[in-house]
C-alpha cells in the first residue's frame, strides 16, 4: 500500500457505495422479479405457468454480462430507449437474478406440507388468501439460506457493470491502477472489500432467518464455531443447485 | 426496430471463431475446475489442522469474491511477478480457480453422502489410504455429484464472456470487435445471446436427465 494517496482512497470509497447501492437496487428488483415468476410457476393456467417457465429459462439461459450488453447497445439502437447507465445495470441484474431467484420461491412454496395448501381449501380461503396467509408465511424461512447465496452471487455479479462504466468497486479500482502504475495493491485491496461486503451481506441475512424461524416457532440453529463463522455459504441440501447461479 | 440479416451473414464466421474459443476456454476450465476442486475438497477433510484451514480459508476467499477481478487480477499482477500468459490462458486458469471452489463443495457433499459403513469397511479391511479414497470413497462420491458438477459447467459457459474483458476472443469478444468497425451493435449482441440460451438450456436438460439417472 505504498504510495495509495487519501484521493485513491476516495476513489474506492466512492465505487463501494456505488456497489452498495447496485446490489440493494438490483437485489430489490430481483426479490419482486422472483416472488411474481415462482408463485406464478404454481398458477392453475397452463398459459401462466408456461410464460413464467418461459422467462425464467430465458433469463437463466443467458449470461448477465451478455444480457447488460444487450441493454446497453441493443435497446438504445433498437428501440430508441437510452437507460441511464446504472439503470440498465439495475434492470439487467434485477431481471437475470430475479429469474434465479424464481426457482427459490417455487422450490420453498412446493416445500409446504400439502396438508396446509387443503387445510386452506377446505376453509373456503381465496387462493390469494391461501398464498399470503397459509403458503408464504411458512414458506419464506426456507427461501433465506438459498437466497443469501444468491445475494453473494448478485453482489459478485455487480462487478461486471465496471465494464460498461459505471464507477463501482472495479471500475475505480481500473482508475487507481493507471494512477499508480502498478496493479498488486489495489487489486488485492478490492478483493478484501468484496470479501468484507459478502461477510456482512452473511451477517444480514442470519440474522434475518433468526428472526423468520421464529416467526414460526423454529429454533435457531446452535454452535457456531469459527470455521463455520468462515463459511460464508450455507449449506443447502441441494448444494450446487440453486447456487448454480454462477454468473458473477 | 431494424433487423439486418446480412449483418448477421458478416457476422458469421467470427461468431464461428468465438465459439471455438468459447468451448475451449469451458474445457479447459472445466478440466482445471474438476481436478482441483476434488483436490480442495480432499484437503479440507485432512486430520492436520495446517493443512485444513489455510485450504478452507483460501477457497471461501475466492468463491465470494467476483470472478471478474479475479480476471483483472491475473492478468495484471502476474506479469508484474515476472509471468505473463495470453489472455485466452489467464481466462482458462481464472474460471478454473474460481468454478474449483464450487466443485470442491459438491464433492464434499458428495463424500459426505458416503455411508460411514464404508470408511469403516476400509479400517477394518486396513486398506491403505490411497485405496480407501481411489477404489471406495471417490467412485462411489463422484457418480452422485455427476449432474451437480454438469451444472457448474453451465455456470461456468455463462461467466466465460467475461474473459473477453481481458481480450481473448470468444464468442462476447468476438460481437464487440463486430460492432466497433461496423456500428451495429443489434444483431452481433442479440444472435450471441440467443446462441448462449441454444446452448444452455438443452444441456441443462441433459444434467436433469443424469440427475434422474445417477442420483436415486
Amino acid at each position: 500500500m505504498t504510495d495509495l494517496t487519501a484521493g485513491l482512497w476516495g476513489l474506492l470509497l466512492e465505487g463501494v457505495w456505488v456497489t452498495v447501492q447496485l446490489t440493494v437496487f438490483s437485489a430489490a428488483l430481483g426479490a419482486f422479479v422472483a416472488f411474481v415468476v415462482g408463485v406464478a410457476r404454481t398458477h392453475r393456467l397452463w398459459i401462466v405457468r408456461f410464460l413464467s417457465g418461459l422467462y425464467m429459462e430465458i433469463f437463466r439461459g443467458t449470461s448477465a454480462l451478455v444480457l447488460m450488453f444487450w441493454i446497453f447497445f441493443v435497446l438504445p439502437m433498437a428501440f430508441g430507449w437510452q437507460l441511464v447507465p446504472m439503470w440498465a445495470a439495475v434492470l439487467a441484474l434485477g431481471l437475470s437474478y430475479g429469474a434465479y431467484g424464481s426457482e427459490i420461491v417455487r422450490g420453498a412454496l412446493a416445500a409446504v406440507a400439502p396438508a396446509q395448501q387443503e387445510a386452506g381449501i377446505a376453509l373456503s380461503f381465496s387462493p390469494w388468501q391461501r398464498l399470503t396467509k397459509i403458503l408464504l408465511p411458512q414458506a419464506w424461512p426456507e427461501m433465506i439460506p438459498p437466497a443469501n447465496n444468491l445475494l453473494i452471487e448478485l453482489l459478485k455479479g455487480t462487478a461486471l457493470v465496471s465494464v460498461l462504466g459505471v464507477g463501482d468497486i472495479t471500475f475505480g479500482a481500473a482508475l487507481v491502477r493507471n494512477a499508480l502504475g502498478e496493479s498488486a495493491p489495489v487489486y488485492t485491496i478490492i478483493l478484501v472489500m468484496y470479501f468484507i461486503l459478502a461477510f456482512l451481506l452473511t451477517r444480514v441475512m442470519r440474522a434475518v432467518e433468526r428472526k423468520a424461524k421464529a416467526g414460526i416457532g423454529q429454533a435457531p440453529e446452535k454452535g457456531v464455531g469459527v470455521l463455520r463463522k468462515l463459511n460464508i455459504r450455507q449449506q443447502t441440501e441441494t448444494s450446487g443447485d440453486f447456487s448454480s447461479a454462477g454468473g458473477a | 426496430m431494424t433487423w439486418d440479416w446480412s449483418a448477421v451473414g458478416d457476422f458469421m464466421p467470427r461468431f464461428w471463431d468465438g465459439v471455438l474459443v468459447t468451448l475451449q476456454a469451458l474445457v479447459l476450465g472445466s478440466l482445471i475446475a474438476f481436478a482441483l476442486g476434488l483436490i480442495w475438497a480432499m484437503a479440507q477433510r485432512s486430520p492436520l489442522k495446517v493443512v485444513r484451514w489455510p485450504v478452507v480459508a483460501v477457497t471461501e476467499f475466492i468463491r465470494n469474491t467476483p470472478l471478474l477481478v479475479q480476471l483483472f487480477f491475473l492478468f495484471y499482477v502476474l506479469p508484474e511477478w515476472g509471468v505473463t500468459l495470453s489472455a485466452l490462458t489467464t481466462g482458462v486458469v481464472g474460471l478454473g480457480l474460481h468454478y474449483s471452489t464450487y466443485t470442491a463443495e459438491v464433492y464434499r457433499a458428495g463424500i459426505d453422502g458416503v455411508p460411514v459403513g464404508q470408511w469403516e469397511a476400509c479400517t477394518a479391511l486396513s486398506l491403505p489410504r490411497s485405496r480407501t479414497w481411489g477404489a471406495v470413497i471417490l467412485p462411489q462420491a463422484i457418480r452422485r455429484v455427476v449432474p451437480a458438477l454438469g451444472n457448474y459447467v453451465i455456470a461456468m459457459l455463462k461467466d466465460s464472456p467475461m474473459i473477453a474483458v481481458i481480450g481473448a476472443l470468444e464468442m462476447l469478444g468476438q460481437a464487440r470487435q463486430f460492432t466497433a468497425s461496423t456500428f451495429q451493435p443489434t444483431e452481433p449482441i442479440t444472435v450471441v445471446g440467443i446462441a448462449f440460451i441454444l446452448i444452455a438450456y438443452p444441456a441443462s436438460l441433459l444434467m436433469r436427465a443424469l440427475e434422474r439417472r445417477l442420483v436415486r
